[in-house]
């Protein structure tokens, strides 16, 4: 059966290419394909007014990546309320993707990482800067730019460790005596939200 | 083709990611020190109302206000 594995798999791709004639380009690579036909019967037609224009002459191009790793990576972290970190020049970030701590250096791959709650830390030189984040997303980009949004994201000593205790041991409980998927699912997110502050403060 | 991605809990309990967030938003706004947690909570509070329309004219409105009496 899994001799055929890799015939299947090879059957598959040619069938999926030969629907698409060409591998599709991104949006913002397409090169502004003026259709020259549309546009001289357009003027047939309406020699006054210019052509109608479509979205992607609206488009800016794709910024083209530096051939060589840049040194330093800039960051933007936005919350809803705030620009936390508006284009600064950073050496690392450590953020807390759903699949665990991520480091991102410059010249990082291309990445979208869903955020988990956990901190966040940004390393200037011997600086180190840490947030904790309640959730988000980080938008790594190939140009060394890395776009991070998040609800809500609070420096550790703004936390109150009593509050995450009595937190923790609330919805542990709430866990324990829900009866409804929905009740579970946010008595769990509870448990987590606390445990990874209650982690954060220890840590 | 099978499903990519597990499925987090909380989207098989009927939850979207928004909810999720905002959730998780909340819980950790509620563990601030005063007075991050009175600044946070204010600025939070929202009050709006909505109305439902029929035939071109709005029904009565309902207000959903974080700040009561007003």
């Amino acid at each position: 059966m899994l001799r055929q594995a890799s015939r299947l798999l090879s059957r598959s791709v040619t069938a999926g290419s030969s629907k698409s004639t060409t591998a599709r380009a991104f949006s913002t690579e397409v090169p502004s394909t003026i259709d020259s036909t549309f546009v001289e019967s357009w003027k047939k037609v309406a020699p006054n007014m210019d052509p109608p224009q479509t979205p992607s002459s609206f488009m800016k191009a794709r910024p083209t990546t530096a051939s060589s790793i840049p040194t330093k990576l800039t960051v933007n972290f936005v919350l809803p309320y705030a620009s936390e970190l508006s284009g600064k020049e950073v050496d690392m970030v450590i953020i807390p993707a759903t699949t665990g701590q991520m480091g991102v250096l410059p010249g990082h791959v291309p990445t979208i990482a869903e955020l988990k709650p956990g901190i966040m830390s940004v390393h200037e030189g011997t600086d180190v800067k840490k947030y904790f984040v309640s959730s988000g997303f980080a938008f790594l980009h190939a140009n060394s730019v890395a776009d991070i949004i998040a609800v809500e994201a609070v420096p550790l000593e703004n936390i109150d460790a009593s509050q995450v205790q009595k937190g923790l041991a609330e919805f542990t409980q709430k866990l324990a005596s829900a009866s409804t998927d929905l009740e579970k699912a946010e008595a769990q997110i509870g448990v987590e939200v606390h445990s990874a502050m209650n982690a954060a403060l220890s840590g | 083709m099978a499903s990519s991605a597990a499925v987090p809990f909380w989207r098989t309990a009927g939850m979207t990611y928004i909810t999720y967030s905002n959730i998780c938003a909340n819980l950790v706004r509620n563990c601030l020190k005063e007075p991050f947690k009175a600044e946070a909570l204010s600025r939070e509070k929202v009050h709006f109302s909505i109305s439902k329309w029929a035939g071109g004219k709005p029904e009565k409105p309902i207000l959903r206000s974080d700040t009561p009496g007003v």
